[in-house]
């Protein structure tokens, strides 16, 4: 159970497949329109649950709870061996080989 | 009130007059025609004023610096005597880190002028922090509307970090999945809220980067005694070329070359959910540049602001693989780390100063700020857990959605002109779509917004058996 008052993060389907746009490539025609937006939980609820939630300007959005206390986990990703490789060859381009 | 999408997109006009506080309808002259500068007057900012209102805002008056190792690296490639002097504009140093705070500064001030309580902004780049920013400033509630995630869930490492740093500025930031119908929710959101909407695309939006075409010369004139040869803007929705051109006019009468660069996503379909993760540019692409540049009208605005068709003199493109490799230099032999997307005019640039001679100047007028998932290292990473297949080549044979190819020598990064006469007449014949009459008032308007000679327009015309009215 998460508490009221909870910082959630909640999804809803905007528009389904048939109220979208009419002039869309076919992946994007065959599935929703999402939205996700933050806010506080207006009442106690489970995940997977629809509820209210307040928003930072203070707007009231409804949909699916999906997370609690939502989090920003983005890095800056994986060794790329290719960036070094790049490194070397500016550095013999503009300063000669070390050797 | 109905709100399925038909009703709303109905309404579009209505809400946009009342939402920022513009009456556009007052600047439409002749059947397709409008007058632009009397729209760019609107708020009667001075460049001055303007100059002044960003200083109090932590915006502007960003340094001019020479990459000299960059420069001396194109010396290794061109011809004997060639390759100009490359100077960056560092606009990651403005208040959240970008060129879009010159921007937003005059959409927040003159929403706090106007007395609404709030700004929202459209947008998955750069402007959503520099909003949230000025709105910060002046104490007014924020709203980013962004375009995010696939419909799996899946978010461009890029937008997700944009994302963050509109929540460390205090707005609130609704992420949506890929499609036009952003404007749909954008629209629903003015409506509920009554807020300003912090468009691009309006007279404010443009005069903001005035100034930063005005710093750009009389900075060079500070480090160099000379004005610049070329200025290099990369190119999205047309608002920085626009805006920095029109600030380097009223600032100089020397005939100064201004480039338009885009990196190359030819082939991929920006509204399409399953090419939105295989790019790893989200702006300053040929996907905003050519809808934007020959329809510039298609903004979320009546009339758009940003009109580079009438200031720019060269459009060129670049490879994401090329802008990844500056990227790069620009950190390890400039010392300089910044974001890659606001280093695709720098690619550009390091390209076409092997065209100019050792005494000319060509700027760079932006850089960005990097952060998480706003690296190089964050986009490539996220390429290849997308299968983009990434090697060191020929930067000409890259497939944007397939392969990021890396320099492997050099001289082969290579800006690629593209035919600047072509667009103008595609811009054309979309003018001529909205009416087959026209009159003298619009002929002169289609010859300044296509920087061409009224011939080009009338011959263009006649194709369309388009009528003028006497």
């Amino acid at each position: 159970m998460i508490k009221k008052d909870t910082w959630v993060q909640i999804r809803k389907i905007v528009l389904k497949p048939e109220q979208r746009a009419k002039t869309l490539p076919e992946a994007t025609k065959n599935v929703p329109l999402l939205m996700w937006v933050k806010g506080a939980l207006l009442e106690d609820a489970e995940i997977g649950s629809n509820v209210n939630i307040k928003t930072v300007t203070g707007r009231i959005e409804n949909g699916e709870l999906i997370c609690e206390n939502p989090s920003f986990l983005h890095t800056y990703g994986n060794y790329i061996p290719e960036i070094h490789e790049v490194d070397i060859m500016l550095k013999k381009t503009l300063y000669g080989s070390d050797d | 009130m109905n709100n399925s999408y038909e009703s709303v997109m109905a309404r579009k006009n209505e809400i946009m007059r009342k939402s920022v506080g513009i009456d556009f309808d007052k600047f439409e002259t002749g059947h397709i025609s409008f007058n632009y500068e009397a729209l760019l007057k609107e708020g009667n900012l001075s460049l001055d004023i303007i100059k002044e209102i960003q200083q109090n805002n932590g915006v502007g008056g960003t340094p001019l610096k020479e990459c000299k190792n960059i420069t001396a690296l194109a010396r290794k490639v061109a011809k004997p005597g060639y390759g100009a002097r490359i100077f960056i504009k560092d606009e990651a140093l403005n208040d959240s880190g970008s060129f879009k705070a010159r921007r937003a500064s005059i959409s927040c001030y003159q929403a706090k002028k106007l007395g609404f309580k709030g700004v929202i902004a459209a947008t998955s780049g750069n402007y959503g922090a520099a909003v949230a920013s000025q709105a910060a400033k002046y104490g007014l509630k924020c709203i980013i509307v962004q375009e995010c995630y696939d419909s799996l869930g899946v978010g461009q490492p890029e937008i997700i970090e944009k994302a963050r740093a509109c929540e460390a500025y205090g707005a609130e930031v609704i992420q949506l999945s890929v499609g036009p119908e952003l404007f749909y929710k954008f629209l629903l959101l003015l409506e509920e809220t009554g807020y300003f909407n912090a468009s691009l695309y309006t007279p404010y939006g443009i005069m903001g980067i005035e100034t930063l075409g005005k710093e750009l010369i009389d900075d060079c004139l500070k480090l160099t005694g000379k004005e610049p040869d070329m200025v290099v803007c990369t190119n999205a929705g047309g608002g920085n070329l626009t805006g920095t051109a029109r600030g380097i006019k009223k600032t100089t009468d020397k005939p100064i070359t201004i480039v338009g660069a885009s990196v190359n996503l030819k082939g991929l379909h920006m509204a399409d959910d399953l090419d939105f993760n295989k790019k790893s540019f989200t702006t300053g692409h040929t996907g905003f540049g050519l809808p934007f540049i020959i329809n510039p009208d298609r903004s979320d605005v009546p009339r758009s602001s940003a009109r580079p068709l009438r200031y720019i003199d060269r459009y060129v493109t670049v490879n994401q693989g090329e802008v990844f490799f500056i990227t790069e230099a620009l950190a390890v032999l400039e010392g300089i780390e910044r974001g890659p997307a606001g280093n695709t005019s720098l690619a550009a640039a390091f390209s076409l100063s092997q065209e100019l001679k050792e005494d000319q100047i060509i700027i760079v007028q932006e850089t960005e700020y990097t952060s998480a998932g706003k690296h190089h290292q964050a986009q490539l990473s996220f390429a290849r857990e997308n299968g983009i297949c990434i090697y060191f080549g020929d930067p000409q044979d890259e497939i944007p959605g397939k392969s990021i190819v890396l320099p492997k020598a050099i001289n082969m990064i290579k800006a690629i002109d593209l035919d600047l006469d072509s667009i103008r007449k595609k811009y054309l014949q979309n003018q001529f779509l909205k009416s087959n009459i026209i009159c003298q008032t619009d002929i002169n308007y289609l010859v300044e917004e296509t920087n061409t000679s009224r011939d080009f327009v009338i011959t263009e015309l006649k194709k369309y058996n388009v009528k003028v009215e006497d």
